[in-house]
């Protein structure tokens, strides 16, 4: 008797505490806006609605998404990157330049642009702790001073403001099925990196919520003196942190270098904003602490999107930046709202 | 539980200065097994300053620190921890947006599996955490919630319960009833007892509230300007004593007769 009293009790409950289980997580409201964007492209531009549409809305978001999983990692640690645009730009330019101006081979330049990557986030990280000024500030002079040395070093060495196609060089078929290879699925074109982007997302998620480097992270965004009270190496995490970003970055300016075959020097600025921009619209609070990768990923879907739909409606392409302000506000209020509710127990 | 006499901790003339200004000076100090050791001042009478050396967070210049008799120099709070010395704070000891098992577990995770799979034992970290709460009478419906939707006195039994846990012979609680209601200060200074009496820790509880203190301390020191004010067991002490040395002692009766002179004299 007791039993079925207390099965029913639980059926009752269960159905509950799945919808709440489900609005307690991060990305509950990037989910719910995934969801809207994508219905109001569908009603409104039928082009949108073909498949060959799909996956180019999912390039467009891997090409935002990649960075912004570490970037996300980043934010719940607590801290910014402001520099991680110009860094893709950054680190394209030197695989390029270090492959066909110092060594002459490509391999030997995707890897040291690898190091370079590391050592441009070790470095952020390492002024941070070093300096003790908020990372705003220290990344604001890093993206200033990358986006000054891109130009005048491409400058200085090419010539031109463009480096060299690298195309003709030897290692470039394997090294571009590698990061840009594109096979068909079905009757559509799906590009590698949005493989990539969903396999670093899934990463990401596993150390934020089964790995000892995951709570430290958490813990260090939420309250780093707590966390360094109990002994979680705070200067560590936050240093390996900006690595993880620039590791991020490398793998879109691996991806951007071998499907374009040359780099501009002025790219990448206003990407950075782009990246933070996905990853508070996936949940991430701005004093750390809180959010999730898997939110992150949705808010580059959103995106990109937001980005093909504004053209397949035929608007004016301005109209995009538009709706990332918009939604960026929006997804700010409404993951406040989840989140209070949330805390609350409601 | 009896304390066999042989102090964990024991303080010998310890001093510190900061620069060219000397925040404590000679201070003696013994904490036993199973003893609550109160620390009272105002602020600036270098209680700070005193946690500091013993929680491993700033070594001392002048005097000795011996544990078990041998004695030491720390130059990080690890160093402590690994000898059983924990410090339990009133604003750091918590990340307030984790949830409850995971701050428990903080620093000192599980984990299982190898390599890439190395991952977090959620449900052995889960269980180990309800017991350890369940013994000390806490009863939370929800261990994934976060800390900071608990009570002021939840959070602070939870921290000390953490410290338990993890091996504290000697606990630090610093205030930790200063920013509580009449309720959660009691759920706080029953637990704080309960684990001396009966686990037989070390306590350390530092406060400004002399009520507090004398519920349940052993023994007393009043720190005043960086220098021991009153050193006494419980014995030979009365609430009122504890009160009158807290407020300032023998200043406070000096300044009580200037006042009333003062009065006296309009008056006149």
């Amino acid at each position: 008797m007791t039993t079925a009293v207390e099965t029913a009790r639980r059926r009752q409950a269960l159905p509950q505490s799945v919808w709440k289980k489900v609005l307690k997580r991060p990305e509950a409201g990037a989910l719910g806006g995934a969801v809207l964007v994508f219905a109001f492209f569908w009603i409104i531009a039928p082009p949108f609605r073909q498949l060959a549409a799909f996956t180019t809305v999912l390039y467009q978001a891997s090409t935002i998404g990649i960075p912004a999983v570490a970037i996300a990692l980043l934010m719940i640690g607590g801290e910014f990157d402001l520099s991680a645009g110009v860094a893709v730009t950054s680190i394209s330019l030197a695989a390029s330049i270090f492959a066909t101006h110092a060594v002459g081979g490509l391999w030997a330049g995707t890897i040291f642009s690898l190091f370079f990557a590391l050592a441009l986030g070790a470095v952020n990280g390492w002024l941070l702790i070093k300096t003790k000024l908020p990372s705003f500030l220290v990344t604001l002079g890093s993206f200033l001073m990358l986006q000054g040395l891109n130009i005048a070093i491409t400058k200085l060495i090419t010539g031109n403001v463009a480096t060299e196609d690298i195309s003709g060089m030897a290692g470039f078929g394997a090294l571009k099925s590698i990061f840009a290879a594109t096979f068909q699925f079905g009757r559509v074109q799906v590009s590698i990196a949005i493989l990539y982007w969903l396999a670093l997302a899934a990463i990401a998620t596993w150390i934020l919520l089964r790995t000892k480097t995951g709570n430290w992270i958490v813990a260090v965004g939420g309250q780093g003196d707590s966390a360094r009270a109990v002994g979680v190496p705070v200067a560590r995490v936050k240093v390996g942190l900006f690595m993880a970003v620039g590791f991020g970055c490398w793998f879109l300016a691996m991806h951007q270098l071998y499907a374009y075959n040359t780099v501009q020097s002025g790219a990448g600025i206003g990407s950075e904003l782009l990246y933070i921009a996905a990853s508070v619209v996936g949940g991430c609070l701005l004093t750390g602490g809180y959010g999730s990768a898997v939110g992150s990923a949705l808010g580059a879907f959103i995106f990109g999107m937001t980005t093909e739909g504004v053209i397949y409606a035929d608007w004016d392409a301005d109209w995009f930046q538009f709706f990332v302000g918009a939604m960026l506000l929006l997804a700010t209020v409404v993951n406040t709202w989840i989140r209070a509710r949330a805390s609350k127990g409601k | 539980m009896a304390s066999n006499g042989e102090p964990i901790v024991r303080l010998r003339g310890v001093g510190k200065s900061y620069a060219n200004i000397s925040a404590l000076r000679g201070v003696d100090l013994a904490v036993r097994e199973g003893e609550v050791t109160c620390i009272l001042g105002d602020n600036g009478a270098g209680k700070s300053t005193l946690i500091s050396i013993i929680a491993g967070l700033h070594p001392h210049d002048a005097g000795e620190y011996l544990v078990d008799g041998v004695p030491r120099r720390f130059s990080s709070p690890r160093e402590a921890l690994d000898l059983g010395i924990a410090a339990v704070y009133q604003t750091l000891a918590l990340v307030p947006l984790l949830p409850v098992w995971r701050n428990f577990f903080l620093g000192s995770e599980i984990v299982k599996g190898r390599g890439p799979l190395r991952r977090l034992d959620r449900e052995k970290m889960w269980a180990e955490t309800r017991d350890e709460l369940h013994r000390m009478g806490i009863d939370l419906e929800n261990l994934e919630q976060p800390v900071g939707t608990l009570s002021g006195g939840q959070r602070q039994v939870v921290a000390i319960a953490r410290a338990i846990h993890f091996g504290a012979r000697v606990l630090i609680l610093d205030e930790p009833t200063a920013a509580l209601g009449v309720a959660q200060s009691g759920l706080v200074l029953r637990y704080v007892s309960q684990a001396a009496r009966s686990q037989g820790i070390g306590v350390i509880f530092i406060t400004h509230n002399p009520h507090h203190a004398y519920l349940v301390g052993d023994h007393f020191i009043v720190l005043s300007r960086g220098e021991v004010a009153l050193d006494s067991p419980r014995s030979d002490l009365t609430l009122e004593s504890l009160m009158f040395q807290m407020a300032g002692g023998k200043g406070l009766s000096a300044l009580e007769h200037e006042l009333q002179g003062g009065r006296d004299a309009q008056r006149a």
